[in-house]
C-alpha cells in the first residue's frame, strides 16, 4: 500500500497541500505563516520552549545522560482535521474500544470468541498480558478500559489506520491538553479566527468517568485518586497534572494501606477511604501479594479489596490482554463478533511470525516492512525496512527465526506529513495522533488528542524517547455556523450522542 | 490532606527559608569581617557563623581549617552540608516538585527558576566579586517565594504546612542568630565600637535596623537590640512573632484534621507562654547564651512532634 502499480513509492499524504493548493482547513495558518514569515514563526518557538520550561512540563529521558528532566520538542504549526473528518473518527473509535471492552471481559469470563474459533486459545492462555487472578472477575459497569489511547496514522484523504491500541495506561493526554493552552497564548488571534473545538474539559470527562467506576461498595460520593509509580516515572508530571485539574490526590504505594479489604490513604487527619483509584502502575507492581513479590510500587492487599468490591482500579489488571500486538490483527474480528457490525476503522494488515507463511513472507521482504517486537513499547526493539542496512535485516532475521512468537510485521505505511518547523525552514515531517477515549457509562471522546511528529527527516518514528514531537491538534468545525434559538438547539442534542462536545 | 504532602510542603518552607537565612548570616559576617581592618576584632566571625547555621560539627568533621573561602564554601554550596544554599534550594525544589499539585503555579515557578538559576550561577556563586550580588539574590528569592505562597496559596491544610515550616525555621534562625552574637550582647563583650558594629549587623540580617529606631528612638542598646529580637511583636522576624504564629497555625491544622491534636499543640503554647512572659532583664542576668541554647533545643522538640503527630503518617 506504500507502493503505486508501479511498484514505486506512494508520495506520503501532504495534510496540508493538495495539487490544487492549500486545503480549506489549513488556509489560515498558510496566510498566516504568509504574512509574518519564518522568522516570526522561529520566535514563536522559542517562547514557546520557554513557556513549558517554565511550567515545568517535562519528560525523564531513560539511559541518556545531560539534564534529566527535558522537553519535548513542540512545533508551533498544529495539525488540522475538519470536525467532518473527526466525526467520522469518533464513530470508529467508539465502536472499536466497544469491542475491545467486550473482548477483555470476554477473555476472564467464557471466553466465547476462542469457543467460537474467532481467536486462537493459545493467543490468551501463553500470552504475558494474561492476567491469571482476574479470571471470573466483572468491575462495575462491566469496564475493563476506562482510559484507552487509539494510534491512528493516516495514508490518505479518507484512509486512517489504527496502528495500535493502548488499553493499559496510556500517557500523553496532558500535552494535548498543554499544547493548546501554549497555542492560546502564542498565537490568539489565529485561534480565535478559527472555530476551534475545545479540549480543556478533558480532565472534567475524566473524572466522571472514574467517578461512574465507583464499586458496589462505595455510598455516597466517591473518593478518587492517581497512583503514581513515583517522581521518576517519566510521565510524573502527567499524574500530577491530571490530578491537579481534577482536583483529586495523587499517591504512591507507601500513601495508601488495607485493612479488612478497604483501602485507606495515610493523611495528616488519620486515614481516609479511597474509592477510585486511576493507577498509572503497571499490572505487575500493583500488589505484592498477587503479581511481582519484590514490588515497592504497589500496595499489599489491593488486588483482595479490588475484588471484594471495595475499590475500582482503572483501567482494570489484565485489560492489557487487548492490545498486545499479537491480538492486534483479531480487533476487527472482535468488532463483528460483539457487536455486530463492520468495522470503521481499518488495522494495518499485520504477519504474525510465528505463522509459517507469514514468516517466510516477513523473511522474504525485509525490505519492505516493518517488524516490530510483539511486545514491545515506545520504538525500542524495530526495524523499519526501507531505513535499514543490509546487516540489520539480517541481525532482525536471525532473530525471528530465533523466537519467531515474539515479532510481528507489517507493510511501511506511507505516514502522512504536516508541515513542521524543521532546521532549514519549514518541511513536511510524519506524523501519528493519538486520541482518548473514555469508557464510563457512556463512551467520551475530547475531540482531536496527541499529534506526534518524527522530527528527523523522513523518519516514521514518532515516540518521544525516539526523538519524537508533539504537535497541537485542531479539530475545526466546517459545518455551518449553528443558527441562533431552537433549530440549532436540534442540531446540537443530535449530534451528542457519544459527547463528543 | 496526604500526611506525605503535608511533609513535603512543611519542609519545602523549611528550606527555603533555611536558604534565605543562610545568605543573611553570611551577609552579617561579610559585613563585619569588613569592618575588622578598622576595628581590630572579628577573628571568630565564621566560626560563630558556622555555629549559627548549626553547621559547625559537618564543617569540623571535613577537617578544613576555619577559612573564610572554607566556610563561604561550606555555606553557600558545598554538596556535603545539607544545609548549604544550593542544598536547601535543591531540597526545597524536589520537595515542591513531589506536590506538585498542592502549589500555586506562581510558587512552583518561583522555586522552579531559583533552582534553574542557581544551577547557572553555582560555577562563579562565591567568587569574592559577585558573592554580594548573589546572596542579596538568594533571600530575593526566598521573599519571592513567601511573597508568592502568600499571595497566591489557597488558605487550606496546604498553606498551613508551609507557613508552619516558614515560621519554625525562622524562629530557629532568629534564636541561633542571637545566640551566634551572644559575646556582643551580654558580659564583658557588650560595649565598644566592635560590639556596636555587631549590633547593626545583626538588627541588618534580619532587616530591622531602622526598625529599631522606630521602636526605641534611641541609640543601639545590647538589652533593646536582645529584646526586640526576642520579645517585641510588631516585628516579623522576632522569636515571639513567629511563635504566636506557628500556633495559631497548629490550631488551624487541629480543627482542619478533625481535631487531631497533642504534643505539637503543648510545646507551642508552653513556648509561647515563656516567651509572653519572659523579661529581657531576667535573661540578660541569667545568661543569654543558656536561654537561647535552650530555646533552641525546644524548637527541635516541636519540630519532632509535628512531624510525629502530622507528616509520618
Amino acid at each position: 500500500m506504500d507502493r503505486d502499480a508501479a511498484g514505486q513509492p506512494r508520495r506520503a499524504f501532504d495534510e496540508m497541500q493538495e495539487e490544487a493548493g492549500v486545503r480549506p482547513a489549513y488556509a489560515g495558518i498558510a496566510a498566516w505563516i504568509a504574512q509574518h514569515g519564518l522568522a516570526a514563526l522561529g520566535a514563536k518557538r522559542t517562547e514557546a520552549e520557554a513557556l513549558f520550561r517554565r511550567v515545568g512540563i517535562t519528560f525523564a529521558v531513560y539511559g541518556e545522560g545531560g539534564d534529566p528532566e527535558r522537553l519535548i520538542p513542540f512545533d508551533v504549526i498544529p495539525r488540522i482535521l475538519a470536525r467532518s473528518e473527526w466525526d467520522r473518527l469518533a464513530r470508529g473509535l467508539t465502536q472499536r474500544v466497544r469491542a475491545l471492552n467486550a473482548f477483555i471481559g470476554d477473555v476472564y469470563a467464557g471466553q466465547e470468541i476462542v469457543r467460537a474459533g474467532r481467536v486462537p486459545a493459545a493467543l490468551i492462555a501463553d500470552n504475558e498480558a494474561f492476567c491469571k487472578p482476574m479470571l471470573g472477575f466483572r468491575p462495575p459497569a462491566g469496564v475493563f478500559t476506562h482510559i484507552s489511547g487509539i494510534d491512528l496514522v493516516r495514508t490518505g484523504s479518507d484512509d486512517f489506520y489504527v496502528l495500535e491500541d493502548n488499553c493499559r495506561t496510556p500517557s500523553g493526554v496532558s500535552y494535548m491538553l498543554e499544547n493548546r493552552e501554549a497555542m492560546l497564548r502564542l498565537f490568539p488571534g489565529l485561534c480565535s479566527d478559527h472555530r476551534l473545538v475545545p479540549v480543556g474539559h478533558y480532565p472534567e470527562e475524566l473524572l466522571e468517568t472514574l467517578k461512574e467506576a465507583a464499586p458496589p461498595n462505595c455510598t455516597g460520593r466517591p473518593c478518587v485518586a492517581i497512583l503514581t509509580p513515583g517522581h521518576f516515572n517519566s510521565a510524573y508530571y502527567e499524574h500530577c497534572f491530571l490530578a491537579d485539574e481534577m482536583g483529586v490526590e495523587v499517591v504512591e504505594g507507601a500513601d495508601l494501606f488495607v485493612r479488612d479489604d478497604v483501602v485507606y490513604m495515610r493523611t495528616t487527619a488519620g486515614p481516609k477511604r479511597v474509592d477510585v483509584l486511576y493507577r498509572r502502575v503497571d499490572d505487575d507492581y500493583l500488589d505484592p501479594r498477587v503479581f511481582r513479590p519484590e514490588s515497592m510500587l504497589g500496595v499489599p492487599g489491593i488486588f483482595a479489596a479490588y475484588r471484594a468490591g471495595n475499590i475500582t482500579l482503572a483501567n482494570a489488571p489484565g485489560a492489557g490482554i487487548a492490545d498486545d500486538k499479537a491480538i492486534y490483527p483479531f480487533v476487527p474480528e472482535m468488532i463483528r463478533f460483539y457487536l455486530g457490525e463492520e468495522p470503521l476503522l481499518q488495522n494495518v494488515p499485520t504477519f504474525l511470525c510465528e505463522r509459517d507463511a507469514d514468516r517466510a513472507h516477513v523473511l522474504d521482504n525485509l525490505g519492505e516492512l516493518v517488524v516490530k517486537l510483539a511486545r514491545g513499547s515506545g520504538g525500542y526493539g524495530m526495524l523499519v525496512g526501507p531505513h535499514s542496512t543490509k546487516a540489520q535485516q539480517e541481525e532482525f532475521a536471525a532473530r525471528i527465526r530465533a523466537r519467531p512468537q515474539d515479532y510481528i510485521a507489517q507493510p511501511t505505511l506511507a505516514l502522512s506529513t504536516v508541515p513542521t518547523l524543521a532546521e532549514g525552514g519549514i518541511a513536511p515531517r510524519h506524523v501519528d495522533l493519538r486520541p482518548y477515549v473514555l469508557m464510563g457509562r457512556e463512551v467520551r471522546i475530547v475531540p482531536g488528542g496527541l499529534t506526534r511528529v518524527a522530527l528527523r527527516e523522513g523518519s516514521l518514528v514518532v515516540n518521544s524517547s525516539q526523538g519524537g514531537g508533539t504537535k497541537d491538534t485542531w479539530v475545526v468545525e466546517d459545518r455551518p455556523e449553528p443558527m441562533p434559538q431552537s433549530q440549532s438547539m436540534g442540531a446540537m442534542s443530535q449530534s451528542q450522542s457519544q459527547r463528543q462536545g | 490532606m496526604l500526611a506525605r504532602t503535608a511533609d513535603s510542603l512543611f519542609w519545602m518552607g523549611r528550606y527555603t527559608e533555611r536558604a534565605g537565612n543562610t545568605a543573611r548570616g553570611m551577609q552579617v559576617a561579610l559585613r563585619m569581617a569588613g569592618l575588622a581592618g578598622s576595628l581590630g576584632g572579628g577573628r571568630d566571625e565564621w566560626r560563630n557563623l558556622l555555629v549559627a547555621a548549626g553547621a559547625e560539627p559537618g564543617f569540623r568533621g571535613t577537617g578544613r581549617a576555619v577559612t573564610p573561602e572554607a566556610v563561604i564554601g561550606w555555606l553557600a554550596l558545598d554538596a556535603e552540608n545539607h544545609s548549604s544554599i544550593a542544598n536547601c534550594i535543591e531540597a526545597a525544589r524536589r520537595n515542591g516538585r513531589a506536590v506538585r499539585t498542592a502549589l500555586t503555579v506562581d510558587m512552583w515557578e518561583a522555586l522552579n527558576d531559583t533552582w534553574r538559576e542557581m544551577r547557572a550561577r553555582a560555577a562563579s556563586a562565591t567568587d569574592e566579586d559577585t558573592l554580594p550580588g548573589f546572596l542579596d539574590w538568594v533571600r530575593a528569592r526566598t521573599l519571592l517565594f513567601n511573597g508568592a505562597a502568600a499571595d497566591t496559596m489557597l488558605r487550606d491544610e496546604g498553606w498551613l504546612f508551609v507557613h508552619l515550616g516558614v515560621m519554625l525555621e525562622r524562629a530557629d534562625n532568629t534564636a541561633r542568630l542571637l545566640d551566634s552574637k551572644h559575646q556582643a550582647l551580654s558580659g564583658a563583650g557588650a560595649e565598644g565600637a566592635v560590639a556596636y558594629a555587631e549590633w547593626q549587623a545583626l538588627l541588618r540580617s534580619v532587616s530591622a535596623l531602622r526598625s529599631f529606631q522606630w521602636v526605641y528612638h534611641t541609640r543601639l542598646r545590647p538589652d533593646l537590640v536582645a529584646e526586640l529580637l526576642l520579645f517585641r511583636p510588631e516585628l516579623p522576624r522576632s522569636l515571639v512573632a513567629c511563635h504566636v504564629r506557628v500556633l495559631h497555625a497548629l490550631e488551624r491544622v487541629a480543627a482542619a484534621t478533625g481535631g487531631r491534636r497533642g504534643d505539637p499543640q503543648r510545646i507551642a503554647a508552653e513556648i509561647n507562654d515563656a516567651l509572653a512572659k519572659g523579661r529581657v532583664e531576667d535573661i540578660m542576668a541569667r545568661g543569654l547564651h543558656d536561654w537561647l541554647t535552650a530555646q533552641i533545643d525546644r524548637n527541635v522538640e516541636l519540630g519532632d512532634a509535628i512531624q510525629r503527630l502530622y507528616l509520618s503518617g
